[in-house]
């Protein structure tokens, strides 16, 4: 197992936000982390990244604690929010960003032309749309050539054509034996993940492939499998 | 601590100021011209002026790094570039003396310029050597710098990090012999001055101007300059946090 996710229950300001989560991500394939805006997806991803404080449980990346200093080297992680120097060239941040893991010039320029940003590697960071960002942000984290990425939302404000090639990334970067985690909200490409994870209110409600969910669900769209296994488990409740 | 991630990171926070044009006009060009102001303020009494110009040679490099640095760290904080640097493997002490060399470097070029023109221009007269007044500019931009580095802990937002000015360089500006020299206040106040290290840079700079020799009290001054430096790095590194809720 690449992360192994063990009754991972984490608090954020007084309040219990995942409630004992248990998931395990093999090498080679694409987990799809799906759930409307407030499940807990990005405390879930800061916990494998080890950037968040968790009140119990345990989290292991290829093998040892998540946020061990071994791992540095090895996962990389694309926040939400675009963190990058909105002061530097494209071109500045992403070198800057590969010097730290030790490669040089013919790396960033590599992850730059995988992120699609050939055209704006010389404008400032500030200077970029929404979409150019993000992918910023995601060409920072790929240069270090990670086993494991997890990746935050990286499809928002994309259009459909750039969403299209960041996809056949991911997957060429999964074949290629790596982990990749991705949260989503957009259904559609949930379809395009080998595994889902399905969160709401900071419990899983499904983990399996696209289909088994589908099939359990007993319909072929995902937005609706999505919505029954939610009223199947309040049901449970109720 | 490691050599590419100090240097890196230096060399990063360079790049960003060599974007900002405007900063650094403001960092090389506004002493000057306030001391520019002090000149023709106490024309009629160069000994004053020789003083008070030699303290501002001083205080300058402390406000502005102390601003500086704590307005660039918290954005760090708060833009999530903190966060994702510290998942990489940068060390945090590469982050904090890549601070110091980018910020001390810049602050070194602000001392000369500044210094230079008081000599040249302003015919600003010290029985010391030029360069130990450099030398102790510099050791205030450090110091500014550590400090800025501690207080973006304790504000989360710019606006509230410049409130920190006031609060932490006025009651050393004050006190540090700029106005009144520490042994002619109240007893209490002179003791709240021996505290601050602001207090003893500018009795270096005071030493420099009276005297040929750099005195071992020169020395003393700087090494409690450099103490309180390493003291607030120590405790600004304790506030930098891989993991946070």
């Amino acid at each position: 197992m690449s992360v192994d996710i063990r009754d991972l229950v984490v608090d954020r300001g007084h309040r219990e936000v995942l409630h004992g989560i248990s998931a395990h991500l093999p090498a080679g394939e694409i987990t799809g982390i799906l759930g409307p805006s407030g499940s807990g997806k990005t405390t879930l991803l800061r916990a494998v990244v080890g950037v968040q404080l968790v009140r119990s449980g345990s989290v292991m990346v290829l093998g040892v604690p998540a946020g061990a200093p071994e791992l540095r080297h090895r996962v990389g992680y694309v926040a939400q929010s675009p963190s990058v120097y909105p002061d530097l060239t494209v071109t500045e941040n992403v070198r800057f960003f590969a010097a730290l893991q030790g490669h040089g010039p013919e790396a960033a320029d590599r992850a730059m032309a995988a992120a699609g940003l050939d055209g704006v590697r010389r404008q400032l960071t500030a200077d970029l749309s929404g979409g150019q960002l993000s992918r910023t942000s995601l060409a920072c984290a790929m240069v270090g050539d990670p086993q494991v990425l997890v990746l935050d939302e990286p499809t928002v404000g994309q259009d459909p054509v750039l969403r299209e090639e960041l996809w056949s990334w991911f997957r060429s970067l999964a074949e290629q034996g790596r982990t990749l985690l991705v949260s989503s909200h957009v259904m559609d490409e949930a379809n395009r993940c080998d595994r889902l994870l399905l969160v709401r209110d900071g419990s899983v409600l499904a983990h399996d492939t696209p289909s088994a969910v589908k099939a359990s669900a007993g319909t072929e769209d995902l937005d609706e499998a999505f919505l029954r296994l939610i009223r199947r488990t309040s049901g449970e409740v109720a | 601590m490691t050599l590419r991630g100090t240097l890196r990171t230096a060399e990063r926070l360079l790049r960003q100021l060599r974007h900002d044009r405007r900063t650094i006009a403001l960092v090389l060009l506004v002493p000057s011209l306030l001391l520019t102001v002090v000149y023709y303020m106490y024309e009629q009494h160069p000994a004053v002026f020789d003083r008070i110009a030699l303290i501002m040679l001083g205080v300058f490099p402390f406000i502005i790094m102390l601003l500086l640095t704590s307005v660039a760290m918290l954005r760090e904080r708060t833009s999530g570039t903190l966060e994702r640097l510290l998942t990489t493997p940068v060390r945090k002490l590469d982050l904090l003396f890549g601070y110091g060399l980018a910020f001390g470097l810049a602050a070194t070029l602000q001392a000369v310029v500044t210094t230079t023109y008081a000599y040249l221009v302003l015919g600003m007269d010290t029985a010391g050597p030029a360069w130990s007044v450099v030398l102790i500019a510099v050791c205030n931009a450090v110091l500014g710098m550590a400090l800025g580095l501690l207080c973006s802990a304790f504000a989360r937002t710019e606006f509230q990090a410049v409130q920190f000015m006031p609060l932490v360089a006025s009651p050393q500006i004050l006190l540090c012999g700029l106005f009144v020299p520490p042994e002619a206040m109240a007893s209490w106040l002179e003791g709240l001055s021996t505290l601050f290290p602001l207090t003893w840079s500018v009795d270096a700079l005071m030493q420099v101007g009276s005297s040929a020799e750099i005195t071992a009290e020169v020395w003393r001054d700087i090494g409690i300059v450099l103490g309180v430096v390493a003291l607030a790095l120590a405790l600004g590194a304790a506030t930098l946090r891989r993991r946070t809720a």
